[in-house]
């Protein structure tokens, strides 16, 4: 498989400036990050507000470049200045706030707005915005105003928007922050769908755990670090390490992390509901059949 | 404190393309010295609901009573009821204007009447009550962080010393360790105080968590108003509202149908673990005590036999029996309520 | 309430007006303008009214909520027609209030200045309801588009007219928002004189900004991700194409400056109806 995204040593900082603007010293935000993806995987970025994986996620983009250390997408250099509009188109983007990155009044003419940049004939413009809203089931809102839409289909539009550039990886910084559960689903669902469908690269951004069951692989940041790295399974088993991380732990592993504390013979690292019922009704009907026994 | 509203509607821009009836003959009442939580999905009213609680919107028609007056009565004394219902909308950070935390804090004891030093000695308790450090007092608010930021404009509406305190999703866009923070400290000055605290959320685990009564809302109605183990018992009817119990619930329901004899009526995590090992527990050493500790805990639940039926076999069938049951026990409070009228 | 403002927004329907050409739609719209200062006879009016009301029927734009666009406005239509009603000093005097008078030639000015104004409004708010923003400011680059050569930025102008379009319903939720959250803290916008009043704004004003600075910094974020670097070497998904119904809406419209003028001027309608 090939690197979509690789960095080396990935470090960048903040200039802190005095009241007349001079630099009064530096603030790190990402320290010595290494991460690898290769095509096709569904990576997941976990922190809590203020961990730097926001930070990070925009150096994917080349909207920051790093301060020190190297970011390649897809083999490009995003310090390269000629190698900038590549890079933006191979690493599409979707942030967090769904009003802040409409940039069209009806929502064709949003996702046409990436094309456009990128001088794609009129007719293939209009065969990739139909093809985009389609993928995220919003083909039958194509000309409505985005201002009437909910949270989570501005949120789709803003994916179609990102889709008809045809990137090859998506970056979803904390897209579903801001929505209702509704919404989350709606855009969780979208992204599998993609992922399925065009066989895209995505790295999701987040600090919801359950959103991230289905990753191929997980990195946990704290103060600009990976500090945790590994399947799902891996990092969901280590529950008391997760909390100390600010992360929202879903409550099936909570509780299946304190019944196994209180004994039960029960794996570690319970990612779905079903699992755990399945663990702990297998175990009442193994308690059941030795009761009856003795 | 109590609010009681009766038949209350609202509709947003009437006689428009855009009408829309937001609240449809919405009939409530909180006690004082409630926690109650509102849930719903977007659009289901419960923002323009709360608006109401404090004269911010006016209803359509009907009557909302507050400590048994109706504000809508002409000469009703609105700024008053805005002094003793406080208001926290959502991302209420975005209302702070001030130069520093300290002055934006003052700022409704200002709009009280209230002296110089007594706006200060409001500002400080209510920046305490938040647990903001007192370096940042004389911050510009654009400085803090986010969490900060929030607890600074929750802290506005704190110091106005409210009766009642509403808060619009105040954990939004908040993570894990902002969230409990702030619910936390909710709880707290709740149990301190005996403030009326009425919390929307979006989140069952949180208001599982923290309310003594949900109000569940949907299409502009009021769809469940009740104890939260009686409210996620309908976690299939919460879904088709676009809504979810809390993940504790439908695992319950689900050892429930493979036979493990559990109260579904738990919705905390350490419930959740109590409950599993008492189960598990009891059956592995005494067989046949097991139906009689069930029995006991359907009637420790308190009343909601509905429930208790419902736990006796997990079949869908039985279920919806008990869904009907408790919508009839819904019908029957409102007759109740309007008996009181 | 301040949602309601309708001025400038786009509403989506079918019609032909809907269709037409942007460019078509700001020549006409242009030439409209200017035609209803270039009559002063009752029969002009007439011509103007009966065009305005085609057009109207033609947008499919419900004539309620063309009505509601004018509240805003309303203001700036009585300070015309007072001003109308009492400077004019020809005629007969009608009423004689204190120094001033109100004479038929005040009326009969403050009466035309008020429907040319009303026309005006209708007339370019409709072009606003069967446009895009987006079409709008196609048309208007397409249009100024001889400007590049003498520096113009027309791409950026146009582009900036087009967010802004976009985000004023958002920021008049936003500014109704922070009205709400700070009359919750006891703020009253209401009550006292002008400088209290403004005082007031304060609490609003502030929040305002800020939030329209995060936006617009979270927007340019956006907009560079999606590979947005200015006009050059853009294509567009919609590109302007003259068809044959834009140019019968050319030849409509020059009938209609040409009739308005024509009857304005010479048929001698010219029956005050006071």
């Amino acid at each position: 498989m090939m690197d979509m995204i690789q960095t080396e040593k990935l470090i960048f900082e903040y200039e802190k400036r005095d009241e007349d603007g001079n630099v009064i010293g530096t603030s790190r935000a990402i320290d010595g990050v290494d991460i690898d993806v290769k095509e096709g995987q569904f990576i997941a970025v976990l922190g809590h507000n203020g961990s730097g994986k926001s930070t990070f996620a925009k150096h994917l983009n080349a909207i920051l470049v790093p301060t020190d250390g190297t970011v390649w997408v897809d083999g490009r250099d995003t310090k390269e200045p000629e190698e900038l509009w590549n890079v933006r188109q191979s690493a599409g983007m979707v942030f967090q706030n769904p009003d802040n990155q409409i940039i069209g009044t009806v929502v064709e003419e949003d996702v046409g707005f990436g094309p456009e940049n990128l001088g794609v004939p009129t007719d293939e413009i209009w065969q990739r915005v139909e093809e985009s809203l389609k993928a995220v089931g919003m083909l039958s809102y194509r000309h409505h105003s985005p201002n009437k839409l909910s949270g989570g289909q501005k949120q789709r539009v803003a994916i179609a928007g990102v889709v008809a550039m045809e990137p090859k990886c998506i970056v979803l910084d904390e897209p579903t922050a801001m929505l209702d559960p509704v919404g989350r689903k709606e855009v969780l669902k979208t992204v599998q769908r993609l992922r399925e469908e065009k066989k895209v690269t995505v790295i999701l951004i987040t600090h919801y755990m359950e959103e991230v069951v289905d990753a191929d692989k997980i990195y946990v940041m704290d103060h600009g670090k990976v500090v945790m790295e590994g399947t799902p399974r891996e990092i969901f088993s280590q529950v008391e390490k997760l909390k100390q991380y600010r992360l929202d732990v879903p409550q099936v592993t909570i509780l299946a992390d304190e019944l196994k504390k209180r004994g039960l013979g029960i794996p570690a690292g319970i990612l779905r509901k079903e699992e755990l019922a399945e663990c702990i009704s297998s175990q009442y009907t193994h308690g059941n059949r030795t009761g009856m026994d003795g | 404190m109590s609010i009681r509203l009766e038949h209350l509607n609202y509709i947003y821009s009437p006689n428009t393309a855009y009408e829309k009836h937001a609240l449809k003959d919405i009939c409530l009442e909180i006690p004082a010295g409630e926690f109650v939580g509102v849930i719903g999905h977007t659009g289901s009213g419960k923002s323009t609901l709360i608006q109401h609680f404090n004269g911010l919107i006016k209803a359509t028609d009907g009557k909302l009573f507050y400590n048994g007056e109706n504000i809508y009565e002409p000469g009703y004394n609105m700024k008053n009821l805005r002094n003793e219902v406080g208001l926290v909308f959502q991302y209420p950070e975005h209302q702070l204007f001030e130069i520093d935390v300290m002055s934006d804090v003052c700022f409704g004891p200002k709009n009280q009447g209230l002296s110089p030093e007594e706006c200060e000695k409001r500002a400080l308790e209510a920046l305490r009550l938040v647990g903001l450090k007192e370096k940042y007092y004389k911050a510009s608010p654009f400085e803090l962080s986010g969490g900060q930021k929030r607890r600074a404009a929750i802290a506005g509406v704190l110091a106005m010393r409210p009766k009642v305190l509403v808060l619009d999703e105040p954990t939004a866009g908040l993570d894990p360790k902002g969230r409990d923070d702030i619910l936390d400290q909710v709880a707290y000055l709740h149990k301190q105080t005996g403030m009326t605290v009425i919390l929307v959320s979006h989140s069952m685990e949180d208001i599982a968590r923290y309310a003594d009564r949900i109000i569940v809302m949907n299409h502009g109605e009021v769809m469940y108003n009740d104890r939260p183990k009686n409210v996620f018992a309908h976690y299939r009817e919460l879904e088709k509202a676009g809504l979810a119990a809390p993940q504790v619930t439908y695992i319950m329901h689900d050892l429930k149908e493979r036979g493990i004899p559990v109260d579904i009526g738990v919705t905390t995590v350490s419930e959740a673990a109590d409950e599993i090992m008492r189960a598990l527990g009891t059956e592995i050493s005494e067989n046949e005590d097991m139906t009689g500790d069930g029995m006991l805990d359907a009637d420790a639940m308190g009343g909601d036999t509905s429930d208790a039926g419902a736990t006796g076999d997990g079949t869908p069938d039985a279920d919806a029996a008990a869904v009907g049951r408790a919508s009839g026990a819904d019908t029957a409070d409102s007759k109740n309520m309007e008996k009181k009228r | 309430m301040i949602r309601d403002i309708t001025i400038g927004q786009y509403y989506p329907a079918k019609s032909i007006l809907h269709r037409l050409d942007p460019r078509v739609k700001l020549v006409s719209t242009l030439l409209y303008l200017v035609s209803l200062f270039l009559f002063r006879s009752i029969a002009g009016y007439l011509v103007a009214t009966l065009f305005l009301i085609g057009i109207i029927r033609l947008s499919r734009v419900p004539f309620g909520y063309i009505v509601k666009g004018l509240k805003p406005v309303i203001m700036l239509l009585m300070i015309t027609v007072v001003f109308n009603l009492f400077l004019k000093k020809e005629g007969e005097v009608l009423v004689h209030i204190w120094r001033l008078s109100i004479t038929t030639a005040g009326l009969r000015n403050a009466v035309y200045m008020a429907i040319r104004l009303i026309y005006l409004i209708i007339g370019s708010s409709l072009m606003t309801f069967t446009t895009t923003p987006n079409e709008l400011t196609d048309g208007i680059e397409a249009l100024l588009n001889p400007l590049n050569k003498i520096r113009v930025p027309v791409h950026e102008v146009a582009m900036m007219m087009s967010i802004a379009l976009r985000f004023i319903p958002i920021l008049l939720e936003e500014t109704d928002k922070i009205m709400k959250a700070q009359q919750a803290r006891g703020a009253d916008f209401e009550s006292g004189n002008i400088i209290q009043r403004a005082k007031a704004m304060i609490p609003i004003l502030v929040p305002l900004f800020v939030s329209a600075f995060r936006r617009a910094n979270d927007l340019a974020m956006a907009m560079e991700a999606r590979c947005y670097r200015g006009g050059e070497g853009r294509t567009k998904m919609k590109p302007l194409r003259y068809k044959g119904r834009d140019r019968a809406a050319y030849v409509m419209i020059a009938v209609y400056v040409a009739a308005v003028v024509a009857i304005g001027r010479y048929v001698p309608l010219k029956i005050w109806i006071f």
